[in-house]
C-alpha cells in the first residue's frame, strides 16, 4: 500500500469547531471591565485567567487578575508570593499597560466588610465571636461569597481597565453564582428573627401558631447545638444585623455587575468527557441566569504533525518493522531489507544515497547494528504516533458531543504543552496559544 | 486494612474512579462495600452507569468472587432531618425547620455543619452492626472532597466540638473524630504524575499529619505505557533523519527520499518524541517527589478508551494485585 493515498492535510487540524473564539478582541474591548473564567477543577483554569491577564495587559491594558487558591508555581510565576488580599503589580510585563495579580484572603475580605459596615465597638464583637471566627476561616461556602465580594470592591475601586477572575473549586462549580441569592433568603429567612427576637413576631395575627412552633424550635436548636453555641450565634447574628443589610446590597449589586453588558464568562475546559460535561452544564446555567457567555476555551488539545497518517497504518507499520527485525535476526542477514522492491514501488531509490546517508548514523562497529536500532526506534516512532492519534480522536469525539449540544459557543483552543507554566513566557506562550484559533504543533520544538 | 477508606486527590486526578475502584476491590471475594458520595455530583452513578442515586443505600455492583458494592450519595439536607429524627423524634417539626429556612442554614451557611453531617453519616456506617452484632458493610469508601479542602472537612469535627462545648452536636462530634483519628481510618491521595497534582499531594499529606489524621497510600493514576525507554529515547536525540526515513519506507509507507512520504513524517514524528521525552523526564522527576514522602505507591493506568464499567474492574484487579485491598 502506497502512502500516495492519504490526503495530503499536514499541519492542519481536524474539524474546526462550529464557531471560533477570538480572544484578543474580547481583551481589547473597553466596554468589558469583568471577565470570569469558570469551569471543573484541574482543567487549568487559574492559569488560563493568568495568561488572559498577561496577554490583555501588554496588548495595553490595565488589568487586575484575582485568583484563588492558586497552586504555588503559578504564583509564582507571577510574582505573588504571599497571600495578601491586596494587588500587586506584576513586573516583566511588556509595553504599557500593567498587570496586578492578587490572591483571595478570605477571612480578611470577611473582616473588612464587618469592619466597614459596624462601628468599631459592634466591629470588635463580631470578630472576636467564635462562631464568625470559624465562619470567616474558610468553611465550604465562605470562599464564593468573599470572591464575589472582592470582585464587587475591586470594581467599585474602578482602578482596573479590566478585572479577571478565577473563580473557586466549588463542590457545584457554580456556587458563587448561588452565594448572593442563598445569602439573600437566608437574611428573608425567618430563623434570623428567630434567633434574634422570637418575641417580635407574636403580635401579628396569624402568627401565633408558628409562634409556638418557634418557641418549641428554638428550644430544640438550644438543645442541639448545646446553649453556648446558640448564645454565640445568637451574639453573632445580632451583632451582625446592622451589617447584614450592606452585606445584602453588596451581594445583590455584584450579581448584577455579573448580568451587565460590561462582563463576559468563560467556561475553560479540557477535551476530557466529564470536563466538558461539566462545561455544558456551566453554559446551560449561565444561559438561565442571564449571565453574558463568551465562549469555551479548551486547554490541552492535542495535535499531530502527521496526522494523515492514522493510527492504524502506523501500528501496523511498526509491526512490520518488528517483524522484520526478528526475520533479520533469524537469517542473519541485515542487508537483505535493503533490496529495493521493499520500497514503495512507486518510488525509485536514488542510487548512491543509502551509502551517503549512513555517514551520519555514527554506528560503530561495535555497537548494536545501526539499522535494527533504526528500525526498532522506528517502531516505536510510529507506536508513539498511534497513540497520538487515538488521543486525537477521543478528544474530536468528546468535543463534537459539547459542539453538538451547544453550537452556539464560540470556542478558542489551546495546544497542549508537555510541561507546567512557571514564568512570565510561560503564561505569554499561553496566550498565543489562546488567541492562536487554529494552534500549531510548537515548530521551536522540532 | 482500615474499614473507613477516604479517596481524596486535585480536581481532575480521578478520584471518584480510583474511590470506585478501591470499593469494587474491597468487596472482592464475598465482601461488602459502601461506596459514599459526599459532594453531590453523581460521579458515581455515571461511573456505574446508573440512573442517578438517591439517599439511600443501593446495591449498584457485584465484585468477583460474590461480593457487593452498595452506594450512597449524601445529601446534607436529608442527613440533617435523618439526624433530627433520629434523635428527637422530629417528623413535621423537621418539615417546620425546614420551611423556617433553618436547614437551609445548617446545610450550606451555619459554619461546618455540612461537613458534621456528611462525614458523620459515614462514620455511622462504618459502625452500623445487624442484629447477629456483625457489620453491616466491611468497608466504607468515600469519595471525598478534593485534596485543598480534605483536611479541613475530615477536620470539622474537632472545630464544631470545640464551638459547641456540650449538648449533641458536641458528642456526635467527638464520636466521628475518634473514628477519624484512629487506625479504623486511612486518608488516600490520588495524583497525576504532573508537577501541580504533585505538588498539592505533598502539602495535602502535609496538612493531614498536622491534623492528626491517618494518611494511608498515594494512588498515581492514568500512568501511561511507556513507548520508548531512556536508550530509546537517547537514540532520537542522535539519529539520523534519513536511517528514520529509510525504516518508515521499509514499514511500506512511502519513499525515503527527500519529499517522499515517509521522508515526510520523519519531522512530525520526532517532534512528538521529543514531547514525549519531555514528559517522560517530567514523570520521572515527580515519581522521584513521590517517592520521598515516605507511603506506600501504588499506580493505576491510563485507560485508552477512558473510563467505562469493565474499565473500573480492570483499575479494581490492578489494585488487589498491588495489596491495596
Amino acid at each position: 500500500m502506497s502512502a500516495d493515498k492519504a490526503p495530503a492535510q499536514e499541519g492542519t487540524r481536524r474539524l474546526s469547531p462550529v464557531r471560533v473564539l477570538d480572544v484578543d478582541p474580547l481583551l481589547d474591548d473597553p466596554g468589558i471591565r469583568i471577565v470570569v473564567c469558570c469551569g471543573s477543577g484541574g482543567v487549568g483554569k487559574t492559569t488560563t485567567a493568568a495568561a488572559l491577564g498577561l496577554r490583555a495587559a501588554e496588548r495595553g491594558r490595565k488589568v487586575v487578575v484575582l485568583t484563588i487558591d492558586p497552586a504555588r508555581r503559578l504564583a509564582q510565576s507571577m510574582g505573588i508570593d504571599s497571600l495578601d488580599n491586596t494587588p500587586r503589580r506584576v513586573k516583566g510585563v511588556e509595553g504599557d499597560g500593567e498587570l496586578h495579580a492578587m490572591m483571595l484572603d478570605m477571612k480578611r475580605t470577611f473582616d473588612e466588610v464587618v469592619e466597614a459596615h459596624a462601628d468599631a465597638e459592634r466591629a470588635a464583637t463580631i470578630l472576636s465571636n467564635p462562631f464568625y471566627q470559624s465562619l470567616s476561616a474558610g468553611f465550604a461556602g465562605t470562599q464564593e461569597y468573599m470572591a464575589m465580594e472582592k470582585l464587587g470592591q475591586l470594581r467599585a475601586r474602578d482602578e482596573w481597565d479590566l478585572i479577571i477572575v478565577d473563580t473557586p473549586p466549588s463542590r457545584s462549580a457554580l456556587d458563587f453564582l448561588d452565594a448572593p441569592k442563598r445569602l439573600g433568603s437566608f437574611l428573608d429567612g425567618r430563623l434570623i428573627r428567630l434567633l434574634t427576637a422570637p418575641a417580635k413576631l407574636g403580635g401579628r395575627a396569624g402568627m401565633k401558631f408558628l409562634n409556638v412552633g418557634m418557641s418549641m424550635m428554638t428550644g430544640t436548636i438550644g438543645k442541639l447545638l448545646g446553649g453556648q453555641l446558640l448564645k454565640d450565634v445568637q451574639t453573632f447574628v445580632a451583632a451582625m444585623d446592622t451589617t447584614f443589610g450592606g452585606f445584602r446590597t453588596r451581594a445583590d449589586a455584584t450579581y448584577k455587575l455579573l448580568q451587565a453588558p460590561g462582563t463576559s464568562f468563560l467556561v475553560v475546559a479540557a477535551p476530557e468527557r466529564d470536563a466538558l460535561r461539566e462545561a455544558a452544564y456551566f453554559v446551560e446555567r449561565l444561559a438561565a441566569e442571564e449571565m453574558p457567555l463568551a465562549g469555551l476555551v479548551l486547554n490541552r488539545v492535542h495535535g499531530s504533525g502527521a496526522a494523515q497518517l492514522s493510527a492504524e497504518r502506523a501500528l501496523a507499520a511498526a509491526e512490520n518493522l518488528e517483524e522484520t527485525r526478528i526475520v533479520d535476526q533469524d537469517g542473519g542477514k541485515a542487508g537483505l531489507r535493503n533490496s529495493p522492491d521493499t520500497y514503495g514501488s512507486s518510488e525509485a531509490t536514488a542510487p548512491g544515497t543509502p551509502a551517503a546517508d549512513r555517514d551520519t548514523d555514527g554506528g560503530s562497529p561495535t555497537g548494536p547494528d545501526p539499522e535494527r536500532s533504526a528500525d526498532q526506534l522506528t517502531a516505536g516512532l510510529l507506536r508513539l504516533h498511534a497513540d497520538r492519534m487515538h488521543l486525537l480522536s477521543r478528544e474530536q469525539r468528546t468535543r463534537d458531543r459539547f459542539a453538538s449540544l451547544h453550537p452556539e459557543v464560540a470556542v478558542a483552543e489551546v495546544a497542549a504543552l508537555p510541561g507546567d507554566v512557571h514564568d512570565l513566557a510561560g503564561l505569554r506562550d499561553i496566550g498565543n496559544r489562546l488567541a492562536a484559533n487554529r494552534p500549531e504543533l510548537p515548530e521551536a520544538e522540532a | 486494612m482500615s474499614r473507613l477508606q477516604v479517596v481524596s486527590g486535585k480536581g481532575g486526578t480521578g478520584k471518584t474512579t480510583v474511590a470506585a475502584a478501591l470499593a469494587l476491590a474491597l468487596a472482592t471475594e464475598g465482601k461488602r462495600t459502601l461506596l459514599v458520595e459526599v459532594e453531590g455530583r453523581q460521579g458515581i452513578a455515571q461511573l456505574f452507569e446508573t440512573e442517578a442515586l438517591p439517599y439511600e443505600e443501593r446495591k449498584i455492583a457485584v465484585a468477583p468472587g460474590g461480593g457487593e458494592v452498595y452506594a450512597l450519595a449524601i445529601d446534607p439536607e436529608l442527613a440533617l432531618l435523618d439526624y433530627l429524627q433520629m434523635f428527637y423524634k422530629l417528623g413535621s417539626a423537621g418539615r417546620a425547620l425546614k420551611k423556617l429556612g433553618a436547614i437551609d442554614f445548617a446545610t450550606t451557611i451555619a459554619p461546618g455543619l455540612r461537613d458534621v453531617l456528611l462525614t458523620g453519616k459515614a462514620c455511622e456506617a462504618v459502625r452500623r452492626k445487624d442484629r447477629s452484632g456483625r457489620f453491616v458493610y466491611d468497608y466504607v469508601v468515600m469519595d471525598a472532597p478534593p485534596t485543598g479542602r480534605v483536611t479541613r472537612f475530615l477536620n470539622v469535627n474537632d472545630e464544631v466540638a470545640g464551638l459547641a462545648k456540650i449538648g449533641p452536636i458536641h458528642n456526635q462530634a467527638q464520636a466521628v473524630m475518634r473514628v477519624l483519628k484512629s487506625p479504623e481510618t486511612a486518608v488516600h491521595l490520588v495524583t497525576l504524575l504532573e508537577e501541580m497534582p504533585v505538588q498539592e499531594t505533598a502539602d495535602g499529606i502535609a496538612e493531614l499529619r498536622a491534623a492528626r489524621l491517618p494518611v494511608g497510600r498515594v494512588v498515581v493514576n492514568m500512568v501511561r505505557p511507556e513507548v520508548l525507554d531512556p536508550d530509546g529515547l537517547e537514540l532520537v536525540r542522535t539519529v539520523a533523519r534519513s536511517s528514520v526515513a529509510r525504516s518508515l519506507s521499509a514499514a511500506g509507507l512511502g519513499g525515503a527520499r527527500r519529499g517522499g512520504h515517509a521522508e515526510r513524517l520523519v519531522d512530525p514524528l520526532l517532534t512528538q518524541a521529543d514531547e514525549y521525552a519531555e514528559r517522560y523526564a517530567l514523570e520521572h522527576e515527580q515519581r522521584a517527589v513521590l517517592g520521598e514522602l515516605g507511603l506506600p505507591l501504588h499506580e493505576l493506568p491510563l485507560l485508552a478508551e477512558g473510563v467505562d464499567l469493565a474499565g473500573l474492574y480492570e483499575l479494581a484487579s490492578e489494585l488487589r494485585k498491588q495489596g491495596m485491598s
